[in-house]
């Protein structure tokens, strides 16, 4: 059937044929009938731009890649097939007194597609990223082999539950960040973090500007996970959450009965339509970030709350992005290295002067070594904007030139208007990369439209 | 591919000589485009307006009037650039109106031009955008194509039909992940039209350049060049017929 698919962005959407395969045998049948414009796996199109497109070619959606998960506790590892959605997955965790080494912003990303664009969470600066934690992946290659490779070194696995056990680390590195285009994952094995309770215990404090917030969340404050929700046009002030796992002894006594209960996620609402044009614009993101920081405790110590609504504030409502209006919007999500404050600080002025909501800050840790992977040591900044501002092309290019000047790079899961030359610049792993990709998989068979736009696989294109 | 802020990669220009289609290429590549293709008869000279750094231009033989070589025409592009980002519908002959009354064989020949030549060649570019999943055929069509007028009704009929042929192609390809831009200018100043009387409310090819980027920017099946036009119309279109026949213009 054929679909028109977009990202979480809604912008530049393309058309493809689309399959749901239920197992490894299935994926590795569809690749082997891929036609000339190649197939490529998309899990809940959480992705904001057009990495989970592959415009004329074959999709898979990979939601429906399900099956038991299997909790072992003596290694405290879970294994479960790609398209379970993390949320769904770590509500299976908890009852084992076990959470997610590394919680995304929203429940609703597939495990294989988490792992395709090796995402972070708010404990990025203390834990790194979910590749980090990955024990060994099934990887379904072009060829319709079934490999089940791992990160090598000290983490390099024993020989997996399905017997074979592929020693290709590189081939693991290329797919960990490698936005589906080494092959199609069908199945992971995850390290996990064992928990007492299924709460988090919150400190929440208001910064008045861009400094308190670098300021704050530069302390080493021992917390597990930080994050800093930032008013752009409001200057850079900032509610900060900082937070750790509670410990029974920090819960109410009622809810010591049953500390591993209560964590998971209330019902959702539906946005229900799309909102009419225009809506997204100076005033109402403006007036919807002024209450957003007031309603925030100036100074709030050790708050109580399920880790489902400390983790995914926005699960609560689905299909929000349809509140973006018709012409959609551009996620801006870049990295810079410690000590190029400054840099972080011109970006932050820069996108003060637009309508922008949801900005986020937070401090970066150790990278893993997947060559695409995004994440570095340093600051991290994402806020979304709409598609359809005038001048919005030249500003991000401009943005784009001071992030790599300071060494820094954006994030492809995000990314929907690179250019090519700067990706290339700001990714010094790509060429070895495309050498991994291209023994895996020599017919170039796995391609996106961000591939494709962004000339990823295919020789260098010209700038 | 079309990214989200409406920059593409590659170009097609069918009419490489029009002075509008030049524009519109001109403003493409300023926003990123680098691969050009450049379809006329008889070939083009690179123009010295397309300059950027890594930017590949390409010429190709293009008949309007030959519909049997359309297809390769387009197949041609795609060899010499991949998928077509962004197909230019540009060309046209604008004759003069007491002249085509005078020689009817002159009318219907250009009318051969400005209206079955676009038939050919956009339905053979729409199927290859629907076949590639993606990419926008913009289609100039003009206020005269609107509401015909007297003064210049052999071409403005045949804008009326491509008009219309290129609203239902719109619509045909309609989830097909390639769309249609429909560009409607108002008189626009260039070699082809320096016989008509200059009309109210021009514009330069420059101005129909941004109205078609706008128009890839935000998704917009129609854009009038200038803006005004649009309401303007609205109301125009509405006239009784004996005073529609009496505005000059």
């Amino acid at each position: 059937m054929t679909v028109l698919l977009s990202g979480w962005g809604r912008t530049a959407p393309s058309a493809a044929r689309v399959v749901r395969p239920r197992d490894a045998a299935q994926v590795a049948q569809v690749l082997a009938g891929a036609g000339p414009r190649g197939a490529l796996p998309r899990g809940l199109g959480r992705s904001y731009g057009d990495a989970a497109q592959d415009a004329g070619g074959t999709v898979l959606d990979c939601t429906g890649l399900t099956g038991p998960v299997r909790f072992d506790a003596a290694r405290g590892e879970v294994t479960a097939a790609a398209g379970v959605p993390l949320g769904r997955l770590a509500d299976a965790l908890l009852p084992h007194g076990h959470v997610l080494p590394v919680v995304p912003g929203t429940g609703y990303v597939t495990l294989g597609g988490a792992i395709a664009a090796d995402v972070h969470g708010k404990n990025h600066h203390a834990d790194s990223s979910l590749g980090a934690h990955v024990r060994s992946l099934a990887l379904v290659t072009p060829d319709g082999a079934v490999r089940l490779v791992g990160p090598g070194g000290a983490g390099r696995p024993e020989d997996g539950p399905d017997g074979v056990t592929d020693d290709d680390p590189e081939l693991f590195w290329a797919t960990v960040g490698g936005m589906g285009l080494t092959g199609v994952v069908t199945g992971a094995t995850l390290a996990t973090l064992p928990v007492e309770t299924a709460f988090a215990r919150v400190d929440t404090d208001r910064t008045a500007d861009l400094d308190a917030t670098l300021d704050l969340l530069s302390r080493e404050s021992g917390h597990r996970y930080s994050v800093a929700w930032i008013d752009l046009p409001g200057g850079g002030r900032s509610v900060v959450s900082r937070a750790d796992h509670a410990h029974v002894g920090d819960l109410s006594l009622a809810a010591r009965r049953a500390p591993l209960r209560g964590g998971a996620a209330g019902p959702a609402a539906t946005v229900p339509f799309t909102a009419p044009a225009g809506l997204f614009n100076r005033w109402t993101v403006g007036a919807f970030n002024r209450a957003y920081y007031h309603r925030a405790p100036r100074r709030r110590r050790g708050q109580i709350q399920p880790l489902a609504a400390f983790f995914h504030p926005l699960d609560g409502l689905r299909a929000w992005n349809r509140a973006y209006g018709p012409a959609g919007a551009v996620q801006y999500q870049c990295v810079v290295p410690p000590g190029e404050e400054d840099t972080l600080r011109a970006v932050a002025a820069e996108l003060a002067r637009v309508p922008t909501f949801l900005g986020v800050l937070k401090r970066m840790g150790e990278s893993t070594p997947g060559p695409l992977s995004f994440p570095r040591p340093g600051w991290t900044l994402a806020v979304d904007v709409p598609a359809d501002l005038p001048g919005l092309r030249e500003l991000l290019d401009r943005l784009d030139r001071r992030v790599l000047e300071a060494g820094g790079r954006l994030y492809l899961a995000k990314d929907a208007r690179a250019r090519p030359g700067t990706i290339r610049a700001m990714y010094p792993g790509l060429p070895d990369w495309r050498r991994t990709c291209a023994r895996a998989d020599p017919d170039g068979v796995m391609v996106s439209d961000l591939a494709r736009r962004l000339g990823l696989r295919a020789r260098p294109e010209k700038e | 591919m079309r990214d989200a802020v409406g920059s593409v990669r590659s170009v097609l220009l069918l009419g490489g000589r029009s002075e509008i289609g030049l524009a519109v290429v001109e403003r493409l590549v300023r926003e990123g485009a680098r691969e050009v293709v450049l379809a006329a008869r008889g070939g083009t000279e690179l123009p010295g307006v397309l300059d950027a750094p890594g930017l590949q231009v390409h010429s190709l033989e293009f008949d309007a009037s030959l519909p049997e070589t359309h297809a390769d025409t387009v197949a041609r592009a795609v060899e010499l650039v991949g998928d077509l980002d962004v197909v230019v519908d540009a060309f046209g002959v604008l004759g003069d109106q007491a002249a085509y009354e005078a020689d009817p064989v002159a009318a219907a020949r250009d009318s051969a031009v400005n209206y079955t030549g676009h038939v050919s060649v956009d339905l053979a570019a729409a199927a290859r955008l629907r076949e590639q999943g993606h990419g926008t055929l913009v289609v100039l069509s003009s206020i005269a194509g609107v509401r015909t007028r007297r003064f210049n009704f052999v071409y403005g009929s045949a804008k009326a039909g491509l008009d219309g042929f290129a609203q239902g192609l719109g619509d045909a390809l309609h989830g097909s992940g390639a769309r249609v831009l429909v560009v409607r200018p108002g008189y626009v100043p260039t070699q082809m039209s320096r016989h008509v009387d200059p009309a109210p409310f021009p514009a330069t090819p420059a101005q129909v350049a941004a109205a078609v980027a706008r128009g890839l920017r935000t998704g917009a099946h129609t854009v009038w060049a200038p803006p005004v036009l649009r309401p303007l119309f609205t109301v125009l279109r509405t006239l009784p017929r004996p005073l529609w026949r009496r505005l000059s213009r």
